[in-house]
């Protein structure tokens, strides 16, 4: 009846992940019941859950990123614990559970954190950079979206129910094989990878089409802002690499559940096509997540500059540079598979050029301050500290793409430190930087700024702090993933990385502590222009936040810094000419059909796991109906009359001109 | 294990360029931080010495210089990739003073079998070689992938069941050493550590005399009972009863190792106690 | 139109051109759609690549079971490419009586779309089946691991077409061609003739090749 599961599964005997696990269900179940016994409900239910508002789901998913980052990083402060206590003895985590810790830190952090994130300021950003009302396939963007947050509730329950992979965050044959992992914990990895994915993909068509086909008028493609770019790029290759990624997971399956000989040791499988398959995919991803970091710097160190972007045409390029190069670069993560000498130089060789670009890139930011007048706001920092630690992890990927030093430094915590000098550097800083610069523009108010700089010191020192010590312990030879070690030299320098792991849990205490401040303090901290740093780009055309149609006029663009140079305009005639003639507008109604389908994946990829097939297919019919049904619909646009629009509209430019009048 | 202080020609020649790619780099990227640095703080909004020009935002010049130092950078780099990754190829022989020595490695589910086909011997996690001598080393596995890997030797390499990759070595200085398996391999992985003696070729010869007379025989029954999963298994020393036994392993004709028995799995899956 | 596109393909005459080149705005809905089916099938191309990567990369591997010259019989398979490319022409003649709002003809030739469809996916099943029989199922080598996937995947991808094919039949019966209607008529055809495209290479990469070998 029910497969595979039985009580078992339940880790009632073992106090860690089940304290754990419990108490995120408490404060989950607390939630739940404060959200229906204080009638708020209806609302979510209307205007987030089925929204298929670009902005809502954008936010939506930073929230799904926010959430997860502290899942993964109370993994990530396990591991430091462990890491420390363990010289000469098996510390507080046994292996299977370190493991688990290891593998869910990897997958949470790349999947449900910085993926979420990016393609949630994507979502929110865009659309209005671009100067249009909505994405290409609203009700898809939400589909998406659900079901990225499916494949992380799926992790999630992995914690209470069962066990996860212990096989890292890349699942390598013939580890990850029925042989030698018989558990559910790699079935639950692929299925909500799987399922993920195709929300990633949902998300990458979406965002790929809405940037080639629509834009406002006169948004030609060389206007568009810097993260318009990247986002093209990062997208385009989300829909280039993620069907490798599905594709060879789905091997991986076959092998599991139905006996196939894909990553086998018998029947003539092959493991090295694994690691070919994932890394095709999986360098990619590295690009897919830091060009839009790269985009958020762009936008960010030009507006505070008070310049526009330097070499605007060569950071196109190199974008798209980067983003062509990303697949021709994959076989610099086994260098030590023994591939021979003209194979490893001529990758390691492709991979360095990949740094001319990025270089380029950060030759731009720092023209882009020459000569400008550098206001040191919250997001702004974040770009300075990204720039110098960017370098640093550039340096070193650069050395690990020279064979004969990855011959040294493969797998060690070198390597460790390096994605993450990278990573954090790279994409967690950007998202930051983002999250800051668009918070305003998002809800309306702005956020602490003191609060934020002071987390982004703790997490800058922090960061030095946790990753420079496992350049060194990589550099004495310790490679990653040890659960226990038994030499003595690594263990100051592991102590050391635990300090800088505490130093940033305060740093994101300062953040949590930023946000509820701000939503405390949010009317001294009001946006009443839509415009509080100055900007360039068209997202600060419109109020904070925007109403629902974004532009009660679609803006017409006649060059590059499009909001900038109307603001010059204005300035040079003296007035803004406020007379308008509104339309009605059309917008996409919601709908309850992202919900309903990631609930049906939900089941199905439960139901996967455990091997309960009757339930499989339940879920499967379950979707399918979903989407006849949502077929089905009669009307799926709403008309905003054009009085509505006006009124909203005339007030907002009212609010605008009174701050303005005040403030002149 | 501090691979700054190589004890082979491998492990230095890697650090060599390990430190003089470093050091290019760090050329230009140390000029960049402090520009970085410095533009940052030269142009703070207060400061009112500082030329605000907000429309400037190209200079052909300077996109080229642009361009150039990073794809400098990376031809001489890519240089320096390219006859690197030939002259260590870790397949290529290595010149020594003393005879070459076979060993051929299996890794198992935790442990390292070292195979010594000519001097018919084997030790289980613990590797003993002849100072000065180039090492041959062919590398297989019993099950899993694993990476074979001593710090101050040099060069690490996957091993992969069903195949066989190739490796050569040089110790320079007697000692002990600690390799290690640097590519995780489940639940007994930070347990397989391995002691390296570098012993003279005197002692080498000794060592491998009392080995082949070890009471433990090394062929497929008994290399089958290692094959099964343990952890923290003593240094043992064989000898060699099938000198084919590796061909034998990296060609699946014994066939690839079971993984966790079926009590262990009732105790590993989903969660052990 | 046309002049907007080569401008945006060509910076360098950006400055130049007078505002008729400048960019007209957001692309009306029919457009967007199935712009974003194309890249959609792109997307589902790269994946079917993988698969045929895997296949190339495996079809050697038959650890000591059948080859593919012993398994496959080029007559069934024959009838199989017949049935589909058939059906690509009868979707063909949908996407007309759509475009010309003809009910009767579009239903018609969608019912005949379908019963190719079945036919083919029928042929395919018998394969498998007797493959099984022969003991060469896809747990036998890893070719056969990748030949099962390989054009299984394809399988899987024509029935979801055949429950797609049926709710558009439906849609239209009770619907008639709405505006919404049509342009998902107009993916469920770039769809199908997709799958064409994919059997063809099917049919020549392991069916051609693996015959010969």
């Amino acid at each position: 009846m029910f497969g595979k599961l039985s009580w078992s599964a339940v880790p009632l005997d073992q106090p860690i992940p089940m304290a754990a696990s419990g108490s995120v269900a408490l404060v989950i179940l607390a939630v739940l019941a404060w959200i229906v016994l204080a009638g708020h409900l209806p609302y979510l239910w209307r205007e987030w859950i089925t929204s298929v508002d670009h902005k809502r789901i954008g936010v939506m998913y930073t929230l799904l990123a926010t959430v997860m980052l502290l899942r993964g990083f109370a993994d990530a402060l396990m591991m430091r614990a462990q890491q420390a206590v363990a010289l000469h003895s098996q510390g507080f985590l046994p292996p299977e559970h370190y493991n688990q810790i290891f593998s869910a830190h990897g997958t949470i952090m790349i999947f449900f954190v910085a993926m979420p994130f990016v393609i949630g300021l994507m979502n929110l950003i865009v659309p209005l950079q671009l100067g249009v009302r909505d994405v290409a396939f609203p009700t898809l963007n939400s589909v998406g979206f659900w079901l990225t947050a499916t494949g992380a509730l799926l992790v999630n329950i992995s914690l209470v129910i069962g066990e996860f992979a212990r096989t890292g965050w890349l699942p390598y044959p013939p580890l990850s094989e029925m042989t030698y992992s018989p558990g559910v914990g790699v079935d639950y990895y692929l299925w909500s990878l799987e399922i993920s994915g195709v929300g990633t993909l949902v998300a990458g068509i979406n965002l790929v089409t809405t940037v080639l086909k629509l834009r406002t008028k006169g948004m030609t493609y060389l206007r568009m802002p810097m993260f318009c770019w990247t986002t093209l790029a990062s997208n385009l290759l989300i829909v280039a690499a993620f069907p490798i990624l599905t594709a060879t997971l789905a091997m991986l399956i076959l092998d599991r559940y139905l006996g196939f000989h894909f990553f086998t040791n018998e029947g003539g499988g092959n493991v090295m096509m694994f690691m070919n398959l994932i890394w095709a995919w999986g360098h990619p991803e590295v690009y897919i997540l830091v060009l839009p970091a790269f985009g958020i710097f762009s936008e960010v160190v030009s507006t505070f500059s008070g310049k526009a972007l330097f070499g605007y045409r060569s950071m196109v390029l190199a974008t798209m540079a980067i983003c062509v190069i990303s697949f021709m670069v994959w076989l610099h993560h086994f260098f030590t598979m023994g591939a021979g000498p003209n194979v490893n130089a001529i990758f390691g060789i492709a991979s360095m050029i990949i740094a001319v670009p990025t270089g380029v890139k950060i030759y731009n930011w720092l023209f882009t301050m020459y000569m400008g007048r550098i206001r040191f706001t919250t997001p702004m920092l974040w770009s300075i500290g990204f720039m110098v630690t960017f370098l640093l992890g550039g340096l070193t990927g650069v050395l690990v793409a020279v064979p004969p030093a990855d011959f040294l430094l493969h797998n060690s915590l070198f390597l460790v430190a390096h994605f993450h000098n990278v990573i954090i550097g790279g994409v967690l800083f950007g998202a930051f930087a983002g999250y800051t610069y668009w918070f305003p523009k998002a809800f309306g108010f702005r956020l602490h700024e003191g609060l934020g700089k002071a987390a982004f010191w703790c997490w800058l020192i922090g960061f030095y702090v946790a990753f420079m010590p496992l350049y060194v312990v990589g550099l004495l030879g310790m490679t990653r993933r040890m659960q226990h070690y038994d030499v003595p030299e690594w263990r100051p320098w592991l102590l050391v990385a635990s300090v800088g792991a505490i130093i940033i849990l305060i740093g994101i205490a300062f953040q949590i502590a930023q946000l509820v401040v701000s939503i405390h303090r949010r009317e001294e901290l009001r946006d009443h222009t839509g415009d509080p740093w100055d900007g360039r780009s068209l997202e600060w055309a419109t109020a904070s936040p925007p109403p629902v149609f974004n532009f009660a006029v679609t803006p017409d663009v006649s060059g590059e810094d499009a909001y900038w140079s109307m603001k010059e305009r204005a300035r040079r005639q003296g007035t803004s000419d406020d007379s308008v003639a509104y339309t009605d507008i059309e917008m996409p109604r919601n709908s309850p059909t992202g919900f309903i389908c990631a609930f049906f994946a939900t089941i199905m990829g439960f139901a996967l796991i455990w091997h309960i097939w009757w339930m499989v297919a339940a879920g499967a019919i379950g979707a399918f109906a979903t989407f006849v049904a949502f077929a089905w619909r009669d009307h799926d646009e709403y008309v905003i009359a054009a009085d509505d629009v006006a009124r909203i509209d005339q007030a907002n430019l009212a609010e605008r001109r009174a701050v303005m009048s005040g403030a002149g | 294990m501090n691979i700054f202080d190589p004890q082979g020609p491998v492990a230095a020649a890697e650090r060599t360029i390990l430190v003089d790619s470093v050091a290019i780099m760090l050329a230009i990227v140390l000029p960049t931080i402090a520009a970085i640095l410095g533009f940052a703080w030269w142009y703070r909004a207060s400061n009112r010495r500082a030329q605000y020009q907000p429309d400037w935002a190209y200079s052909g010049r300077l996109e080229l210089v642009v361009w150039a130092i990073p794809t400098l950078t990376i031809i001489l780099l890519g240089g320096v990739a390219w006859i690197g990754a030939h002259q260590l190829d870790p397949a290529r022989p290595v010149e020594g003073t003393g005879p070459p020595l076979r060993i051929q490695v299996v890794s198992l589910d935790w442990k390292w079998l070292f195979i010594y086909p000519d001097q018919r011997v084997a030790s289980l996690n613990a590797l003993t070689v002849p100072v000065g001598s180039p090492l041959q080393f062919e590398l297989t596995s019993s099950s899993v992938m694993n990476a074979f890997f001593i710090p101050q030797l040099g060069s690490m390499i996957y091993t992969m069941n069903g195949m066989v990759t190739r490796l050569q070595l040089r110790a320079d200085n007697e000692g002990t050493y600690q390799g290690l398996s640097s590519h995780f391999s489940g639940d007994g992985f930070p347990g397989m550590m391995f002691d390296v003696h570098v012993v003279s070729q005197l002692s080498f010869t000794d060592w491998a005399s009392k080995a082949a007379g070890s009471n433990q025989a090394l062929n497929a029954e008994s290399y089958g009972k290692l094959a099964r999963q343990s952890i923290g298994d003593a240094k043992v020393t064989y000898r060699l009863d099938d000198p084919l036994l590796f061909q034998a392993v990296a060609t699946q004709h014994i066939p690839a190792a079971p993984g966790p028995s079926p009590d262990q799995q009732a105790q590993v899956s989903p969660r052990s106690p | 139109m046309a002049t907007a596109a080569v401008a945006h393909a060509d910076p360098h005459q950006l400055r130049g051109l007078a505002a008729a080149a400048e960019h007209a705005g957001p692309a009306p809905k029919r457009i967007v759609t199935a712009y974003g089916f194309w890249i959609f099938l792109l997307s589902d191309i790269i994946m079917f690549s993988c698969f045929f990567a895997a296949y190339a990369v495996l079809s050697g591997q038959t650890d000591g079971g059948p080859k593919g010259s012993e398994l496959f019989d080029l007559r069934s398979v024959t009838a199989e490419t017949g049935c589909l490319l058939l059906s690509s022409f009868t979707c063909g003649l949908a996407s007309i009586a759509a475009d010309e709002r003809e009910t009767t003809l579009f239903q018609l030739a969608m019912a005949l779309t379908c019963a190719l469809g079945l036919a083919f996916l029928s042929l395919e099943l018998r394969e498998f089946a007797t493959l099984v029989a022969r003991g060469a199922g896809p747990s036998r080598s890893a070719f056969l691991s990748s030949f099962f996937t390989l054009v299984g995947c394809h399988g899987l991808h024509v029935s979801a077409g055949v429950l797609w094919l049926l709710t558009m039949m439906a849609q239209v019966t009770a619907k008639g061609f709405r505006a919404d209607i049509r342009r998902r008529i107009v993916c469920f055809a770039l769809f199908w003739h997709a799958l064409d495209i994919i059997w063809v290479a099917v049919f020549s990469v392991v069916y051609l090749l693996g015959a010969g070998q």
